[in-house]
């Protein structure tokens, strides 16, 4: 009977994990999706009450709510999913700067603009050589992926750019002198960066884009109650007092606001209402998925090959080293080489590669991202390869050092040629596994705004709403990339099979 | 040539060897015999320092071994170079081809040039009737062509001293005397030999000084005509019978 109770508690807890915040609110609450890692002074935890999400599209919804009659409740969700998120009903609105753009509105509908802005230059303060967008062919940017600023500067070409998940590294980044420009949303660029000493901005800020609110396409009456709720706070100043309380009130929205208030019918809900559903048939979309879209991917294809050999190399030369200092060593050494096998392996990757790429710059030594990214993979996978080697050493028999010692061969010399040539034959198979381990885990160094395979999936899946198309293509190319090297693997398997006594040991 | 003052190595309580004393002179094949477990196979290991032992002191050629020494590589790589080992097994190295096996050694330990260590392979391989064979991986070999193979491999370091664990275990009577034929020549060329065997006739054949091991001690040692047809220990006499049956 107890149990019985302990498992429906337990049943309880992991429905309210899974569903999140939505599945539980009632029908008349207005559920609005949004990524509260995105910052100020869109959306933030509270630094006084860490679970209470504030900022201005927070009083925003509130407001918008109130308009409705309704009840507004956050729901958190990745700023790059949440558009999917809202098309799979997770919430009934997206309000995080999403840009009113014609990509996006193939996808979703928009409501009226509720605000406006120009992109931001910043420099570091020092910067003397740079003023507007044309100074910067040749040099590299910073910007927030998926964002029109990373557009803006895709078109202007001839930039190296390097986009980022979070406006801080990039900040960061450009203060340190990773970078020698950041292009961002103004109103993070007056948070983010402006309060830093070290930074500057060039100029006024660039275009004009204007963030809408995202609703299910086909919610027409509802679109319409989010339009006119939006244009009744416009008319009674209480959007207004919502900027001018984050200081983010600016030209732009005011003349967004005039023309919404003098021509109500200029922006009616149908001229923001997507393509009818399912406007691509299956042969569009095959068309795309076999046509432009794999040669897009390619170009991540040398990126993800260069990261993923140079660090199978490291980890190689790594692994063998402390598998060695692991055995031979004197305990000091050998528990140190111990140390690194369990400390490497037993966190995350992820972490690791945070901890080179945003952490050592702030004691002084910082790496490139494609060193950083070869650096992490490489430290990581020395750690397993270190095992395997290991592993291998201890399977020859122990006949083989006595006959090399027998021989005259020092310790050294009897590992260097006898034991570990054979060893290394003997864990052809599991380093060749590993390899491939290591070729799918290079995904992740798109955090370290490297430009690789995964990272242009992700841009391209994002632009084109196709998770599906673009992501069986990248997979593809990683099973095409790992097959030439497990065939390499099999041959040096047969090659160097090592007869007699210890293959027997297989 | 070699001088052993009583050697006592233990193995936990085990006692491996027990106050061995003896002293080999040069070019003379000593034959190592006993029951099981009698230590001839620690005695042979201590001999070229595989096994280090825990009392007592050794001497070969002008190599002084003592207790203490154990800790330094390097001493002992240099004895080890003066003393070459037949294993039972051979531990022949399985990714080398015959002739990569025999260079090795000499090559990295001797710092033989590449033309000089070939030449020294093909010398040695031709002598021990392996030269067809010298491009061959060890597991194409018979047992019998594996163990000339690992005489030609310890020759290689021109050791003056030679020992074989069990040689003929993996012969027959054919191979078995061949092997007399090989090592009947190196006695000739000056070559101290000591050999553990279980066979009786190839020991008689060989030998020109027995050691009978029982129990980590010597017990008896002599002549060979001395030691299997009027043994004057008892526990040599009870062994002999025993094995002979
Ligand atoms: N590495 C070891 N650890 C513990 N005991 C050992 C070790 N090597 C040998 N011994 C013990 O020492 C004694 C002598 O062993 P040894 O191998 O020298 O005998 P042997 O005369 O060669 O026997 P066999 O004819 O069976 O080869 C035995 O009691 C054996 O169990
Ligand atoms: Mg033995």
């Amino acid at each position: 009977m107890k149990r019985w109770i302990d498992l429906r508690a337990l049943w309880l807890i992991l429905l309210t994990l899974l569903g999140g915040v939505d599945r539980i609110a009632v029908a008349q609450d207005l559920t609005w999706g949004g990524d509260a890692e995105g910052g100020a002074p869109y959306l933030l935890p509270d630094p006084h009450r860490p679970r209470q999400i504030i900022g201005f599209e927070v009083d925003l919804m509130e407001a918008l709510a109130r308009q409705l009659g309704r009840r507004q409740v956050f729901v958190q969700n990745q700023w790059d999913g949440l558009i999917p998120g809202l098309l799979r009903g997770n919430y009934d609105l997206a309000v995080n700067g999403l840009e009113i753009t014609d990509d996006r509105r193939q996808r979703i509908a928009f409501s009226i603009p509720y605000y406006a802005c120009g992109e931001q230059l910043s420099l570091r303060r020092s910067e003397k050589s740079i003023e507007r967008l044309t100074d910067l062919h040749g040099r590299i940017v910073g910007t927030l992926k998926f964002s029109l600023a990373q557009r803006l500067l895709e078109d202007e070409g001839g930039i190296e750019i390097r986009a980022y998940e979070n406006q801080n590294n990039a900040y960061d980044d450009l203060a340190n002198g990773r970078l020698d420009a950041v292009l961002m949303d103004w109103p993070i660029a007056l948070y983010y960066s402006r309060p830093n000493p070290a930074l500057k901005f060039a100029g006024e800020s660039i275009g004009t884009l204007e963030y809408g609110i995202g609703v299910r396409p086909g919610e027409k009456q509802f679109l319409q109650q989010v339009d006119d709720g939006l244009r009744e706070l416009m008319r009674s100043g209480e959007l207004r007092r919502i900027y001018e309380r984050w200081g983010i009130w600016n030209a732009e929205t005011e003349r967004l606001f005039v023309r919404q208030l003098e021509n109500p019918t200029r922006a009616p809900a149908e001229q923001f209402l997507p393509l009818p559903a399912g406007s691509l048939g299956w042969r569009e979309r095959a068309a795309r998925t076999l046509g432009y879209l794999p040669p897009m991917l390619m170009q991540g294809v040398p990126m993800t090959l260069l990261i993923s050999i140079l660090g199978m190399l490291v980890a190689m030369f790594l692994g063998l080293a402390i598998a060695l200092l692991n055995l031979y060593a004197s305990p000091p050494l050998a528990i140190l080489a111990r140390l690194y096998v369990e400390i490497f392996r037993g966190t995350p990757l992820l972490i690791q590669l945070y901890l080179i790429f945003y952490g050592l710059p702030n004691i002084g030594i910082r790496f490139s991202p494609l060193m950083a990214a070869v650096m992490g993979l490489g430290l990581n996978y020395a750690a397993y390869e270190a095992e395997n080697y290991r592993s291998g050493i201890l399977a020859i028999p122990r006949g083989q050092m006595e006959a090399a010692l027998a021989l005259g061969l020092t310790r050294y010399q009897a590992l260097r040629y006898v034991v570990v040539p054979q060893a290394l034959r003997l864990v052809i198979p599991p380093v060749t596994n590993d390899f491939i381990a290591l070729f799918k885990d290079s995904s992740i160094v798109s955090v370290i705004t490297m430009v690789e395979l995964t990272k242009i999936y992700g841009q391209l899946a994002a632009t084109y709403f196709d998770y599906i198309g673009a992501g069986l293509v990248a997979a593809l190319l990683y099973l095409l990339m790992g097959l030439p090297f497990v065939r390499i693997a099999r041959w040096a398997e047969r090659r160097y099979r090592l007869p007699g006594a210890v293959t027997q040991l297989h | 040539m070699i001088t052993a003052e009583r050697l006592t190595k233990n193995y936990g309580k085990v006692r491996g060897l027990d106050q061995v004393s003896f002293s080999i002179p040069p070019a003379q094949v000593t034959v190592l015999i006993g029951p099981s477990g009698g230590g001839k196979s620690t005695l042979l290991r201590c001999l070229n320092g595989l096994e280090l032992f825990d009392e007592g002191s050794l001497r070969i050629g002008e190599y002084e071994v003592t207790v203490g020494q154990g800790r330094s590589q390097g001493g002992l790589a240099r004895l080890r170079r003066e003393v070459g080992m037949v294993f039972q097994s051979f531990n022949l190295f399985p990714h080398l081809t015959v002739e990569a096996n025999v260079e090795l050694a000499p090559r990295i330990a001797r710092g033989l040039t590449e033309a000089e260590s070939t030449a020294l392979a093909h010398d040695l391989l031709g002598k021990v009737g392996l030269s067809e064979r010298r491009d061959h991986y060890p597991h194409q070999l018979s047992g019998g062509q594996q163990q000339r193979a690992a005489i030609a491999r310890a020759l290689a370091m021109a050791p003056q001293v030679m020992l074989y664990d069990e040689p003929t275990s993996a012969l027959d009577s054919a191979l078995t005397g061949e092997l007399l034929q090989i090592m009947r020549r190196l006695a000739e060329d000056g070559m101290t030999q000591v050999v553990v065997t279980h066979d009786i006739s190839f020991a008689r054949e060989l030998a020109d000084e027995v050691l009978v091991l029982i129990e980590g001690r010597v017990v008896e040692s002599g002549p060979p005509e001395e030691i299997f047809t009027a043994p004057r220990d008892q526990r040599t006499r009870e062994f002999l019978r025993r094995y002979l049956s």
